[in-house]
């Protein structure tokens, strides 16, 4: 227990710590929440959907959660020739109570990182539309990061260099994010499209998100929530599989 | 305290460790050298259960890696050929999490940790995050920290790469201390001769994945008919440059080298 509190403790000191990438970090939800929530906000209040601001606002805090947990995990990549990990891994703590801490610690600074965009989306003019509702929200952001944390500790798990770390944004994190109903409705899309989008978990957490903050949802709390339920349970035991297996 | 016999390691196509057989005594200081590539880091990440033996057998403290892992790692401690500290955590965080990680009791933590930063000269510097320290001070501190979970063994991979003379004949004066005072037995590999020479009781000479010699310096001196263990390492593994290629752990060093400017 102490080894995964100390493992969760140690990322969120390092996210405290580093000011400069957390206002760094600030750059691209900014971009997308203003350079298209602004500049996509007439034609689509044009097509009778109301503000794009109150709709991309959730999709971008959901983004800034995907990108900050995965990028947790395949720091793995890092801490693995620069040493930290193999001071963790001769250590005689079961290699599942590692992956844990560092995935829930990975999983607290998304969250974390989450909040600080909703509170920038806030500044925007992006407006909860019930109060009661926003625990709810947080507890999305939570799953989304359990859920990409996992993910990104399985894949960082197997990375050896950098160029498989391109590869993996490129083909598999952009992608998800794209696919993920964070930018546009996922209603009357290309039947194919509209496959992909469905097997993405991120389209439950930004639903969910969506549903919790303007209270537009169009899968549901229940399928949203158990959705990634199951699937954070998938991936953190295929993490711990794929990290169980790591040799240096 | 370190039993191996016949220990073989095979990576596809290439012998690392070939057919080698050793034994350290309690409380000893054993150096093992030999050129780049001869299977020393392999040897020792196989002690310390980083990596499977292909064959053979291997035990510390009556211990066997291969089926006992955690207890073995309860055993020792380790100083990697690349630094391994937390360089966004302090002095004292990074220490703390060791002790954490190794299960001390927290006021056996808080005592030792005290006792090793001000023996390796940390302490006023306890509170600064270790990426402001100099290559120096970070070995120093790993080195205090595999001593932090009072271990029986310790390994010193390299530790001495890349430090100035002073800081080498501090790390060895500390190393040598500990090693009287808390009876650790230390298991070391160097480039450098002087420093075998000095501070190990027995060395053993690796070269292709197989020990060409053990023994004292004087015995190692006396075999090969030379005057200092450089002349007589020379002799036993020849004087051929071994190149290594630069595998993707190399390029990535490289690469954290020049973002850390």
């Amino acid at each position: 227990m102490h080894a995964i509190f100390i493992l969760w403790l140690r990322e969120v000191k390092k996210y405290t710590r580093s000011r400069a990438q957390i206002v760094a970090s600030l750059g691209q939800p900014l971009l997308y929440l203003l350079v298209l929530g602004f500049g996509l906000g007439p034609v689509f209040q044009k097509a009778g959907y109301g503000s794009y601001l109150q709709f991309v606002a959730p999709g971008v805090i959901g983004m800034t959660v995907l990108f900050t947990s995965v990028f947790s995990g395949i720091a793995l990549l890092f801490d693995r020739q620069f040493g930290f990990l193999k001071e963790t891994l001769v250590a005689p703590v079961p290699r599942i109570r590692i992956m844990i801490g560092r995935t829930l610690g990975g999983a607290t600074v998304a969250a974390l990182q989450g909040t600080l965009i909703f509170v920038v989306c806030m500044i925007a003019g992006f407006r909860p539309t019930r109060l009661a509702l926003i625990p709810l929200g947080f507890l999305f952001m939570l799953l989304i990061a359990i859920v990409f944390a996992a993910f990104g500790t399985a894949i960082g798990s197997g990375l050896q260099d950098m160029q498989g770390f391109q590869l993996v944004m490129n083909f598999l994190v952009l992608p998800i994010f794209f696919l993920s109903g964070a930018l546009y409705r996922l209603d009357n899309l290309p039947k194919v499209l509209s496959v992909f989008t469905r097997v993405d978990p991120l389209s439950y957490g930004v639903d969910g998100l969506r549903g919790a903050l303007t209270g537009v949802s169009q899968f549901g709390v229940v399928t949203n929530l158990t959705v990634l339920a199951c699937i954070a349970v998938v991936l953190l035991v295929f993490g711990a599989w794929r990290f169980s297996k790591i040799e240096i | 305290m370190i039993r191996v016999q016949n220990l073989v390691k095979k990576f596809a196509d290439f012998t690392a460790v070939n057919d080698i057989s050793f034994q350290v005594l309690r409380g000893e200081i054993f150096a093992f050298l030999g050129p780049n590539g001869a299977g020393k880091t392999t040897t020792i990440k196989m002690l310390t259960t980083l990596l499977p033996p292909t064959s053979g057998s291997l035990e510390l403290n009556g211990l066997d890696p291969t089926r006992q892992a955690n207890e073995v790692r309860r055993q020792f401690g380790i100083v990697f050929q690349d630094p391994s500290l937390d360089g966004d955590l302090t002095a004292a965080e990074n220490l703390e999490l060791h002790g954490v990680l190794y299960h001390v009791p927290r006021k056996e933590r808080r005592e030792r940790a005290q006792m090793l930063l001000k023996l390796f000269e940390l302490w006023d510097r306890k509170d600064t995050q270790v990426k402001k320290f100099s290559g120096g001070m970070k070995r120093r501190l790993e080195i205090a920290r595999g001593f932090l979970h009072t271990p029986k063994i310790l390994f010193l991979d390299e530790p001495t790469l890349g430090l100035d003379p002073q800081s080498r004949n501090q790390l060895w004066t500390h190393v040598k201390r500990l090693n009287e005072t808390e009876q650790v037995t230390v298991f070391l590999t160097t480039h450098y001769m002087e420093e075998a020479d000095r501070v190990a009781q027995r060395i053993a000479v690796i070269d292709h994945g197989k020990i060409v010699a053990i023994g004292t310096s004087q015995e190692l001196r006396q075999r090969t008919n030379t005057e200092s263990l450089e002349e007589a390492f020379l002799t036993l593994t020849g004087t051929t440059i071994r190149d290594e290629t630069a595998n993707s752990s190399d390029q990535l060093r490289q690469m954290v080298q020049m973002w850390r400017r």
